[in-house]
């Protein structure tokens, strides 16, 4: 395997996409919203149970490819116990640097964890897409929307 | 001993080795590995017989067709007008006024549902597609029937991929069935559709059917419309040519019928403010100044093509259909969509614990080209419970030893998601 596939595909994005976290959906949900990328199809459905401002419950569903079922996985675990400011801001500032992943493929030196493993998508310019998409449906279902479509030339 | 060795890869005929050569960007390599380019029902590349008559036009030869007097001009326009006389040939025309180069299938497709069937249909009237079309071939009878009251209606696909024939006859009869659109190939999954058949179906129950052979005329079938059908459609990048040019084929007296698709120039008889006339078809569907070059290239294709010994080279493709079929069994999570017995060389699978997307990327660092996801066909795959398929399509430019890499990256990711 060349190198910078295997740093695509290291153990970390695996070991989420064959055993995601929180991947269910979620019946006490207060908020949800489902992110289609039109190109490929595939689908993620972000649910949250927000309680006093405070994000209690979060889980996802979807046929997804291994990137984003792994940036899903990850979601859940990063955002429980935020609340929805600090959810907004940090799904808002991590969409930017995965934005910017093809320009500068390191992970940002505040990520630590299983996180920083998505930023290797930056050397498959294509596959941002598909590691944004999880972010980009958060983002709707704090905003109180049921559906999201990602543009087709957005990242 | 893995089962990976056990099948013994047939060696490429020289034949085949031969036409390579006529394929430039064949020679090219991707992530340092030589490009195998399986991705060729979503393009297929270009002989140099066709990008020298381009490249020759567009030194030499370029003017705008239909309006001068000068040499330049006059000769675009014989070049132009050439190229659709092969087409007609190609096609089986009965005349050459009865090709229409439109930009591409789509807007071929596009032109027979708002200038022909738009006005013929009435509320409650049906449109009959199959559940394997393209998006292609859904979206504008969908566009017309929200604009008439008629109704779309799709005929149902078995769980091989294959039309069921039984079920489109039922609909023709029993359903107030005023246009049918069906797929001669099947570009997601392969299966050759009985057109012969399905023409007849229609003739007797008096139904004007347009046929999509965009995926059937790079592996030779192009007797759609010898066969009868009304109209028939495809797209020059598919079969050699460039992109931006394609074509709508149909019967000289309905084109007669029908009203222009689009308005400007090169359409008209006579323009005033009190009236306009139009011009005969096929110049009453060109409007504008058309993709001259992309005309010309379309004619240097078909001429590429006759220089081939055909029969051979399809054979071939057939034989990496089937040879990619039987080292399948490999791989015991690996499925092929489509197992119709007549099928062009398209191998549509999935692989258990991996998704199309991941697979396409991996086999991508290998410098192999497939196509993941619904192929434009989403009401396909909702049909077979699919999110969507990777996507092996062949030409005959391609050899058994590209169909070898592409198991050996399949095996590979096997391992790594299995």
């Amino acid at each position: 395997m060349n190198a910078q596939l295997a740093d695509l595909y290291q153990e970390i994005i695996l070991r989420h996409h064959k055993s995601p976290h929180n991947c269910r959906a979620l019946p006490e949900a207060s908020h949800r919203s489902q992110g289609r990328n039109p190109v490929c199809g595939d689908e993620v459905e972000i649910y949250l149970n927000i309680e006093g401002g405070h994000i209690r419950g979060v889980t996802f569903q979807g046929q997804a490819c291994a990137i984003t079922r792994a940036s899903a996985s990850m979601l859940t675990e990063a955002l429980l116990g935020k609340t929805t400011g600090e959810a907004t801001a940090f799904a808002e500032t991590l969409l930017k640097e995965l934005r910017a992943a093809d320009q500068t493929p390191e992970a940002p030196a505040h990520l630590n964890g299983d996180l920083r493993a998505l930023f290797a998508v930056g050397r498959f310019p294509a596959r941002i897409p598909c590691a944004t998409l999880p972010w980009i449906t958060l983002k709707a279902a704090l905003a109180g929307q049921p559906r999201t479509l990602l543009s087709p030339s957005a990242k | 001993m893995t089962a990976q060795s056990l099948t013994e890869s047939p060696a490429t005929p020289p034949l085949v080795e031969r036409v390579r050569q006529d394929f430039p960007i064949l020679e090219k390599t991707v992530h340092g590995h030589p490009l195998a380019y399986l991705d060729n029902a979503a393009s297929i590349q270009r002989p140099l017989a066709v990008i020298s008559r381009v490249d020759a036009y567009e030194r030499e030869g370029h003017a705008n067709i239909h309006r001068g007097v000068h040499t330049l001009s006059q000769s675009a326009t014989e070049a132009y007008e050439a190229a659709r006389a092969k087409v007609a040939r190609f096609l089986g025309a009965q005349r050459e006024e009865e090709i229409i180069f439109t930009r591409g299938a789509t807007e071929a497709i596009n032109l027979v549902a708002q200038s022909f069937a738009r006005p013929r249909l009435r509320e409650g009237d049906v449109i009959l597609l199959t559940e394997m079309e393209h998006h292609a071939n859904i979206v504008p009878w969908q566009m017309i029937a929200a604009a008439t009251g008629a109704r779309v209606v799709a005929a149902p696909v078995t769980e091989e991929g294959e039309l069921d024939l039984e079920r489109f006859g039922t609909l023709l009869r029993e359903e107030p069935v005023k246009m049918c659109a069906v797929v001669h190939a099947s570009n997601s999954l392969g299966t050759i559709n009985p057109v012969q058949k399905l023409v007849e179906l229609c003739k007797t129950a008096g139904v004007p059917v347009l046929v999509d052979i965009a995926q059937a005329v790079p592996h030779g079938l192009t007797g759609a419309y010898a066969a009868g059908a009304d109209f028939v459609v495809f797209s020059g990048h598919k079969v050699f040519a460039p992109t931006g040019i394609g074509v709508l084929c149909g019967r000289y007296g309905t084109l007669e019928t029908m009203p222009p698709y689009q308005g400007g120039g090169d359409m008209i008889e006579r323009v005033s403010f009190a009236g306009t006339t139009f011009k005969a078809p096929p110049a009453r569907f060109e409007a504008g100044t058309p993709h001259i070059s992309g005309a010309i290239g379309l004619g240097a294709a078909i001429d590429y093509l006759d220089s081939l010994d055909l029969p051979a080279l399809y054979a071939h493709e057939s034989a990496l259909l089937r040879y990619a079929t039987q080292r399948a069994a490999e791989l015991p999570g690996l499925r092929i969509w489509g197992t119709a017995p007549e099928k062009v060389a398209v191998f549509s699978f999935t692989l258990e614990g991996a998704h199309p997307h991941d697979i396409a990327t991996f086999l991508d660092t290998d410098g192999i080209a497939v196509r993941a996801g619904h192929h434009c066909c989403q009401p396909l795959m909702q049909r077979l419970g699919i999110a969507g398929t990777a996507r092996a399509s062949f030409a005959f430019y391609n050899t058994f030893e590209e169909v070898d890499r592409l198991f050996r990256g399949l095996h590979r990711i096997a391992r790594i998601f299995g």
